[in-house]
């Protein structure tokens, strides 16, 4: 029995940590819950669960399944006063997380921990029953049952059981006065958990039960250490979604947004309807008219100026390149920025950035890598201390750019490179779609490394990317396959590997990339070679999106009617006579995670499905330092 | 005769060269071909249909190695070849009836035969599918042992010879006649199959739908412009079919008539499948286990649709049904068009140094002509004899061809990859 529990301490803390917050310090504390726990028979909770189950309302497989692994089931009778002294069921995973705070009474050690099996546990634990094999269930299943059961248990329940189910159930029942102590009492707790180490005195958590039960149930999961520093991140995080984006069929605000723009932009004519939400842009048009505007508008600064014709021209494309082009522009401003009198520089700065960043987007819709960086560095300014003089926080900002470009993208690359190159073997046939720096730079590496490979450059109108990759590639003696989007199924029997680049990965696993990549995906995916996407992490995303509609980019329709270097392809000039002919020019599309086989990122190789957590661990560890 | 032979080089020459566009093109020059080639032949006493067969053979042959990825050429040669063995048949067992029976013909039947078919082994195969062919509960009941005793009374009697000289002229002028008339009939079937096809419009397409096709195709666009005609208004995502972009003729096409036409990218198809409520599509061959020869691309939209589980639907005339069953047809049965419709020859020239590495060059560009889509991928089938699944096809192609041709044609287009 004990080794067998000693296991579940250790890999329980690990199931559990996915999707909550990594406490690192749970092995030691889980084991020594572990010993305090160690009282319970297995056989008799088993029996126990077995006679006394609230049947109708439990779901029975996942508590067979559990049975064996839940091992010490504590609430058999005999256990209980033993449970009162010893923090409940010391395998108890989530227990052993929360074992740091001094104030885990059973039922609010598992109430902080917000998993409902947990509180029904405690439930059990304190009234003798059944409920005990929940306690131990980490499926996700479980966590509905609690409500049932919590019902059910009341009636036998004795002692303070009424005032705990109370507490359970409404969770919107607690005042803010409540919740405050609440908080108060959690601090307090940490302090206690600092001092005392691991100090848990069962007293205190028999005589604390029922109300902080009734309070933490509010909590958010978490370990308690985490739950101050936590809590704040949740605040801002909730700050920190994007607000809705401007949709360009919301009329009102368009016009708003029209009258505030610098770039005059004619709409385009036949707009196709599934895209009306989109910006509708004709390019090209604005160009002069915003030279012309050049030395009127005072408030722009020129390198952001002459980025965003840049980005308006379409001189400069790829989600790296807009990103530094921004950064280094938004560098300049800095440098050649002062305080107005009257203002403070923290403001000022940040409604300066604000203005060159709606500028940037009337020139193109941001990337998400851009709308990254923005929020980094708008971060920065609002974290810049009070007592700094101005030259210091410039030169501190100008630091934190660069630090940004160098770290987040060209040392990120790297390691993306270092990565990747290892997935290539002597004689693979490499695929890849449309033109990605990344990309290109892991081909190179790899030919410097004297690895024997061919690249298929797979190319799509409108853009035709690839042949720019083609043409580098083969001027530094690659072997290379040319061929369109179309002829994909014939060339992906000869790929053994796909890379792909990305211009963002969201936290669902969805790759954001130009447009096509997905179909080249779907293909490989079907032709079972493996697909790498290969994406620095500061491009992730915490956005979510399924389609690839809701939210995109519309290019230049005009681009679509005519192909270069064929002048015989002419059937749709003058298309936009024709009020039904839509031209449609997607920018982007979405991969779904399962043509994915893995992400190559700087945090190393990830399936799909380990995107939340690096966007997790990448914001606490970059925006929250 | 000589002309023939100078129309039937004229048209090797066309096909060799890829002249003709179309599958539909090339199958109607095809019978329009043979149509002459038959009519033209000097046909002996005997064996009218032997030699009949013979000369559409050694024409058919030709043709197709001429250019053996336009699987339309054989399908007309081998449908050529079904019609006179069913004329003959048929001939001969009118004449049957009108003769009485002659019951001391095994010989002669089996002589003919021989000829015929050049030692064919399939002659079983052969009795047994007329028996196939008309199934009547009948003959079910009764005739079982008819398979069994293969060269049984209905089929034989071809020479009886209670028959007179002036007979037989007038069998043979018979047989060619009955024969011209029915590729008269196949070559009007083929231009009259986009019309029976779109008669079936309006049974698929409801209002409001979003359709999407890729590049163009003849039958796809009467599909469609039919619907509209019924009053149904739909929208249509045109993907435009790199490297021929057809797609924007076809889009052009389409809202010339009225419809509301998008034209997207090839790269986009994924994007927008999901909208999408049924995908259309013209088929360059069907082959026989349902799987489809079609433009380049389409394997991928047929992907696209099965993963967001919009129905592919192919229409195409049975002109295009091929008795074949695809090996590697990815390979065997594709082409590869030019590479200047990707490339342009001059922009890569500094990079195609052929002088070094040993002559390889280091750069080759893929430019195929077809897709393979195999028939798991197929929802429905839509031809002017009604929609079939892919699963059925086999069973189709049967009654257009017989036996012996499919296996002549494909040693031949064996031999002639």
């Amino acid at each position: 029995m004990d080794p067998r529990r000693a296991n579940r301490t250790v890999i329980d803390p690990k199931i559990r940590q996915v999707g909550f917050f990594a406490p690192a310090a749970a092995p030691a504390q889980s084991i020594s819950t572990a010993e305090g726990g160690d009282l319970p028979s297995p056989p008799r909770s088993d029996s126990s669960a077995g006679s006394n189950s609230p049947a109708p309302v439990m779901i029975p497989p996942p508590r067979h399944l559990s049975a064996p692994v839940s091992v010490p089931a504590s609430s058999s009778p005999l256990r209980r006063e033993e449970q009162a002294v010893f923090p409940v069921g010391s395998y108890n995973p989530v227990e052993s997380l929360l074992a740091s705070s001094p104030s885990p009474s059973p039922s609010s050690r598992m109430d902080g921990a917000d998993y409902s099996e947990d509180v029904s546990w405690g439930r059990a634990a304190s009234s003798v029953s059944n409920l005990q094999p929940k306690s131990s269930l980490t499926t996700v299943s479980v966590v509905k049952m609690p409500p049932g059961l919590t019902e059910k248990g009341k009636g036998p329940v004795p002692e303070g059981s009424l005032e705990r189910g109370a507490g359970v159930k409404p969770k919107e029942k607690l005042s803010k006065a409540e919740r405050r102590a609440l908080q108060e009492e959690q601090r307090a707790a940490k302090a206690a958990a600092k001092a005392s180490g691991d100090g848990r005195k069962p007293e205190q958590n028999k005589v604390g039960k029922p109300t902080v039960q009734r309070k933490e149930n509010i909590q958010a999961p978490s370990v308690q250490e985490k739950k101050v520093p936590e809590r704040a991140t949740e605040k801002d995080r909730k700050k920190d979604v994007p607000p809705p984006r401007l949709q360009f069929d919301d009329k009102n605000r368009v016009e708003k947004a029209k009258r505030r723009a610098i770039v005059n932009q004619s709409e385009a004519r036949n707009i196709v309807e599934l895209f009306r939400h989109l910006p509708q842009y004709v390019h090209g048009t604005q160009l002069p008219d915003l030279e012309a505007k050049f030395f009127q508008l005072d408030p722009m600064h020129p390198s952001v100026y002459k980025v965003g014709l840049q980005f308006l021209a379409g001189d400069i494309t790829g989600g790296n390149g807009r990103c530094v082009a921004m950064l280094l522009a938004f560098r300049d401003a800095i440098t050649d920025y002062s305080t107005p009198p009257e203002k403070t520089l923290v403001r000022d700065l940040t409604a300066k950035i604000g203005s060159y960043v709606s500028f940037l987007i009337e020139c193109r819709p941001l990337s998400i890598s851009m709308g990254n960086a923005i929020k980094f560095l708008k971060n920065r300014i609002a974290k810049l201390p009070l007592t700094l003089s101005e030259s210091e926080a410039k030169s501190s900002l100008q630091a934190d750019i660069d630090r940004f470009i160098h770290e987040k993208i060209i040392l990120a690359d790297k390691v993306i490179v270092n990565h990747a190159v290892t997935k290539i073997r002597d004689n693979d046939v490499l695929l890849v779609y449309g033109c990605s720096c990344v990309v290109e730079m892991i081909l190179l590496k790899a030919h410097e490394l004297g690895k024997n490979f061919r690249v298929v450059v797979v190319d799509s109108r409108p853009k035709l990317e690839g042949q720019a990759l083609l043409r580098r590639l083969v001027k530094k003696g690659i072997r290379c396959t040319y061929t369109h989007i179309n002829a994909i199924s014939y060339v992906m029997h000869e790929a053994t590997r796909v890379f792909l680049g990305a211009s963002s990965v969201l936290s669902n696993g969805t790759a954001y990339s130009g447009v096509g990549a997905a179909a080249v995906a779907m293909v490989a995916h079907a032709f079972r070679v493996p697909v790498l996407v290969c994406c620095e992490a500061y491009k992730f995303h915490e956005r979510v999106q399924l389609d690839s509609i809701c939210f995109n980019e519309l290019g230049d329709p005009e681009v679509i009617s005519k192909v270069p270097g064929r002048p015989e392809v002419n059937h749709l000039d003058r298309w936009a006579e024709h009020e039904n002919l839509h031209l449609l020019n997607l920018t982007y599309d979405t991969m779904p995670s399962d043509y994915i086989s893995m992400i190559i990122t700087d945090y190393g190789m990830v399936p799909a499905t380990s995107v939340p957590v690096i966007i997790r661990e990448y914001r606490r560890e970059h925006v929250w330092i | 005769m000589p002309d023939v032979h100078e129309l039937v080089n004229d048209l090797v020459l066309k096909l060799k060269r890829r002249r003709i566009e179309g599958s539909h093109a090339c199958a109607k020059l095809t019978a329009e071909l043979l149509r002459q080639v038959i009519s033209q032949q000097r046909v002996p006493h005997t064996n009218q249909a032997a030699a009949l067969i013979d000369a559409v053979k050694s024409v058919g042959e030709k043709l197709i190695s001429a250019n053996s990825v336009e699987l339309a050429v054989g399908n007309i040669v081998s449908r050529v070849l079904h019609i006179i063995r069913e004329e003959d048949v048929s001939l001969t067992s009118s004449a049957l009836e009108g003769l009485g029976f002659g019951s001391d013909d095994e010989e002669t039947l089996a002589d003919r035969e021989e000829q015929h078919l050049g030692a064919s082994p399939a002659v079983a195969a052969a009795a047994a599918r007329s028996a196939l062919r008309a199934p009547s509960l009948h003959t079910l009941l009764e005739g079982i042992p008819d398979s069994a005793t293969v060269p049984h009374p209905s089929s034989s009697g071809g020479d009886s010879e209670g028959r007179s000289r002036s007979d037989k002229s007038l069998r043979t002028r018979r047989l060619k006649h009955a024969v011209i008339e029915a590729i008269n009939e196949l070559i009007s079937d083929i231009d009259t199959c986009c019309e029976q096809i779109s008669e079936l419009a309006v049974e698929h397409i409801h209002q409001n739908e979003v359709i999407l096709t890729l590049g163009r195709s003849r039958t796809v666009k009467e599909f469609l412009c039919a619907a509209k005609e019924k009053n149904r208004s739909y929208r249509v995502f045109v993907a435009e079919g790199a490297p021929r972009y057809q797609g924007h003729v076809l889009a052009k096409e389409l809202v010339a008539k009225g419809l509301e036409a998008t034209v997207i990218t090839d790269s986009a198809v994924f994007a927008m499948i999901s909208r999408v409520n049924m995908v259309i599509v013209g088929a360059h061959a069907i082959m026989a286990n349902g799987g489809i020869m079609a433009p380049v691309g389409l394997n991928m939209v047929a992907l696209a649709a099965q993963k967001h589980a919009v129905p592919f639907v192919v229409v195409a005339g049975s002109h295009k049904m091929c008795p074949l069953y695809p090996h590697n047809p990815e390979v065997l049965l594709n082409e590869m068009r030019s590479p200047s419709e990707l490339l342009d020859f001059g922009e890569f020239s500094d990079c195609m140094d052929f002088g070094s590495r040993n002559g390889a060059p280091l750069l080759h560009v893929i430019n195929p002509a077809f897709d393979y889509v195999p028939p798991n991928l197929v929802s429905l089938f839509i031809t002017e004899t009604g929609g079939y699944n892919p699963s059925y096809m086999y069973r189709l192609i049967a009654d257009y061809y017989s036996a012996h041709d499919v296996i002549v044609q494909q040693r031949r287009s064996g031999s002639g990859i």
